[in-house]
């Protein structure tokens, strides 16, 4: 026991210290787990032997990071992005695995290992690529949008690796393991179902297990889902979103097909639900971890001696790819219309290789389709481009961006990349009109909501609604607070609408504020707290009913509502004193400060709303006062009058 | 001391605008200029009058910059002269804020130039149908200049007329803050155009 702990604080340790310090150098989460990795294997020897078992385990991390994939890929976002998704993922990829397979040929080796090597260097680095693309604001521009159509096309076809790479064994490893596992066989016994079973029922299986997952989703999720919810335990919905994506890693493994595309299809099954949102707050910590993890046993697994043995092969092979891949990136993006700044933007981001060749290459090693020396190899081949993409990055904010700089410039005007997000918390009566008004205007929101029944309401009547607890953080994460420029807090609970905008104030300085207050006290707490711009809920409708009652007495309606105007106006230009004085009231103990202005304004309002008419400076009708009778008898013509300069 | 330039811009659809946004835009980078985009500041109309009548004691040149509505400013302008004009402010009795200061307009009209004649189907020119606001400058005691105007304005970005006009109005507006221009000369023109042929300065 006292080992584990031991071993468990050495990862945690080394993962604690150096990923931020990774992150402050601008080299990404990735490789501060890789470097941390780096340090306690080879460098250091804390760690040894046991990394294979957590790396096996470790793989966990990716089973849920394609669950999240599959959750990220509505059907609708993947539609409109298809001509970038299919034609250029898929002209880039096919045109590069081949490329890099026939160099891996020259080399002498195997078409089969060399297809393999092909796959896991077409791969690009997701994490890093879109996390940087992010740090520097670089999503919503043209370059930007490809390279995430591109490295989401990857994300997907590594499913069909998956599937391919047990395909490509090779004869003479394949021998090997079997010997091997006959010996071993008889000690284990490993859990499969399908093993003696005839071709046609293992068949079966397979298609009534990927029927279930299908099926299992999209109907009996979220009656399950619904009533865990409704139990409001938080833990309990953490448990069942586990509890999701093991059972289909375990069924699929049963029936010996990949866990990863299980998780994958559950995730765009459950891409529509109310519950997307929830689930990716509740799986995202334990995916990243795990991944972390995996990514630190890599590191870990480097091969020092085999580096310095092999230094100039590493380099050359790694020069190599990058070089060609970039080569073909380049030529490619002409074909989509992607010039100047963006094609170098998608050409650099693309050419390294990525997180996901670190699974390929211990998956093909497990299914014999390549040998140990070459997968050590090629682990240092990749983690060496990754560490690589960085230094591209600054290679392209450095030399590219001032050479395009100024044909950037001239098409600034009117061009906004991306449209601004919004996301509403809390979708009662007051966030659903909110939510029309902006939805009919084309503007993109993310509505959150911890009432399930409401949720369901909202849906059946094609409202996009998610279920979640708006004052969770992570929450607010998932659902792209760092993306959304407004935040309209509509949630009925009063004191946590304060807590969220105080929170929301200090963690997302940059994102608007708008609140619903439910009364004049609440809209002071809530501005004491930060908001930007408070509506009292009640105030304009009231307004609005005195202005109807005022026309019904006899005043004409546009008086009326010059007067209603009036109204608002002067209560404005005393709030900032009354909320003063609440703040010191507040601050002394309930003084007699608030309700003695109060008093005192309410006499100041009467007095200017009923001043004479006929007064300059009659608030309430300044502006169409005649001028004084017989004033057009002393009219003079100024320009008669001598001049005055 | 440089003169003051207040512009006052009218505009009620400029996601639709060709000519004027652009216009605005390049008015509202010089110096010595006040941009007043009506509609985005009194959205309800709600024009607040003293902080109006203020700005224009601030400022030695007013600007009203629209697109002609039915021979007039749109709406708003409209409101804002009723409102801010005030008896005792701007005319009348004690009303000589705005002596000696310099009213211009900065039109755009989507009829063609020859429609803008008295042979023409608008059967007035365009100073002829601004002669409301020239006469209430004239009650003003301001000095009244004859319009910067642009025709055909639905075509002219299509016909690439947009930068010209632009260039000639900047022109004009850097004269008249550094009080380069000769206000006699210019103010019995039709057009402040004709005295600001291409290319020429005043």
């Amino acid at each position: 026991m006292t080992e584990y702990f031991i071993q468990a604080f050495i990862y945690l340790c080394a993962a604690v210290i150096a990923v931020p310090l990774a992150k402050r150098f601008g080299l990404g989460s990735v490789l501060g787990y890789l470097i941390a990795g780096v340090i306690i294997g080879p460098v250091v020897g804390l760690v040894g032997e046991e990394t294979d078992t957590l790396q096996r385990f470790a793989e966990f991390g990716v089973v849920m990071m394609l669950f999240l994939i599959g959750l990220q890929l509505e059907p609708r976002t993947l539609w409109s992005m298809r001509s970038r998704l299919v034609g250029l993922g898929g002209l880039q990829g096919g045109v590069t695995i081949v490329a890099l397979m026939g160099a891996a040929m020259l080399f002498g080796l195997d078409w089969r290992l060399a297809l393999t090597i092909g796959m896991i260097l077409l791969l690009s680095s997701t994490a890093i690529v879109l996390q940087t693309l992010e740090e520097k604001g670089l999503t919503g521009t043209e370059g930007g949008r490809s390279s995430f159509a591109v490295l989401l096309f990857q994300d997907i076809i590594v499913i069909p690796m998956l599937a391919l790479i047990p395909l490509l064994e090779l004869p003479e490893l394949a021998r090997q393991a079997r010997d091997l596992s006959a010996q071993a066989a008889d000690a284990t016994g490993s859990i499969d179902l399908v093993s003696g079973l005839p071709n046609w029922v293992y068949a079966l299986l397979m298609l009534a297990a990927i029927a279930s997952v299908v099926f299992g989703g999209h109907y009996l999720s979220r009656p399950l889902f619904r009533f865990v919810a409704l139990s409001g335990l938080r833990e309990v919905f953490t448990a069942t979103a586990l509890m999701l994506v093991i059972g289909i890693a375990a069924l699929m493994s049963l029936v010996g097909l990949s866990p990863a595309l299980g998780a994958f299809m559950a995730g765009v099954v459950l891409a529509n639900s109310e519950f997307r949102h929830e689930l990716m707050t509740n799986i995202e910590p334990f995916k990243g971890l795990l991944l972390g993890l995996f990514f630190i046993t890599v590191g870990a697994g480097i091969n020092f001696g085999l580096l310095a043995a092999n230094w100039w092969l590493v380099a050359l092979i790694t020069v190599g790819f990058i070089a060609l891949k970039a080569g073909l990136t380049y030529l490619l993006a002409r074909l989509f219309g992607i010039y100047s700044r963006d094609r170098w933007l998608l050409t650099l981001s693309l050419a390294p290789a990525g997180e996901f060749g670190f699974v390929l290459i211990s998956f093909s090693q497990q299914n014999n389709a390549m040998p140990a020396a070459i997968a050590d190899l090629l682990s240092l081949v990749v983690a060496i481009s990754m560490l690589l993409t960085p230094a591209l990055f600054i290679f392209f904010d450095r030399v590219l961006v001032p050479r395009f700089g100024a044909g950037q410039a001239q098409r600034e005007q009117d061009q906004i990349d991306e449209r601004g997000r919004v996301i509403i918390a809390g979708i009662g009566r007051f966030g659903q009109i909110v939510n029309r008004l902006l939805v009919a205007n084309g503007v993109e929101t993310v509505v959150l909501d911890y009432d399930a029944k409401q949720v369901d309401n909202l849906r059946r009547l094609n409202i996009k609604s998610y279920f979640g607890d708006a004052t969770r953080p992570d929450l607010l994460e998932t659902a792209g607070i760092n993306q959304a420029e407004l935040f309209v807090i509509a949630i009925d609970d009063r004191e946590r609408a304060v807590e969220l905008v105080e929170y929301m104030h200090q963690r997302y300085p940059q994102v608007d504020l708008l609140a619903r207050a439910y009364d004049q006290l609440h809209y002071y707490q809530l501005k004491q707290a930060g908001a930007d711009h408070i509506i009292k809920e009640t105030y304009l409708a009231a307004l609005e009913l005195g202005r109807e009652a005022l026309t019904r007495l006899g005043h004409h309606p546009f008086r009326a509502t010059q007067l209603k105007r009036t109204f608002i106006e002067l209560e404005n230009q005393m709030a900032e004193d009354m909320y003063q004085s609440w703040v010191a009231s507040t601050e002394e103990g309930m003084g007699p400060g608030y309700r003695e202005l109060f008093m005192q304004q309410e006499a100041v309002m009467r007095e200017a709303m009923q001043a004479d008419r006929g007064d300059r400076h009659s608030v309430s009708e300044r502006g169409w006062n005649p001028p004084p009778k017989g004033y057009a008898d002393q009219l003079v013509d100024p320009e008669a009058l001598p001049e005055e300069r | 001391m440089p003169n003051q330039v207040l512009v006052l811009f009218a505009h009620p659809s400029q996601h639709r605008s060709e000519v004027n946004r652009p216009l605005a835009r390049a008015t509202e980078a010089l110096d010595g200029v006040t941009m007043i985009d009506l509609y985005a500041e009194y959205p309800d109309f709600r024009i607040d009058i003293d902080r109006e009548q203020q700005r224009l004691r601030e400022h030695d040149i007013v600007v009203f910059m629209f697109p002609l509505y039915w021979y007039s400013t749109p709406s708003i302008l409209k409101e804002w002269q009723d409102l801010v004009l005030e008896y005792g402010f701007a005319y009348g009795h004690d009303g000589t804020e705005l002596r000696g200061k310099l009213l211009l307009c900065a039109v755009t009209a989507g009829g063609l130039e020859d429609a803008y004649r008295h042979q023409g189907y608008n059967h007035y020119s365009i100073r002829e149908l601004l002669r409301p606001i020239e006469q209430t400058a004239m009650l003003c005691g301001m000095t009244y200049l004859p319009p910067y105007a642009l025709f055909g304005s639905r075509t002219a970005l299509e016909d690439g007329r947009v930068q010209a006009h632009i260039d000639g109005w900047v022109r004009i507006v850097e004269d008249l803050v550094a009080g380069r221009c000769n206000i006699a000369s210019l103010a019995d023109a039709d057009k402040l155009n004709e005295c600001y042929p291409d290319g020429a300065t005043a």
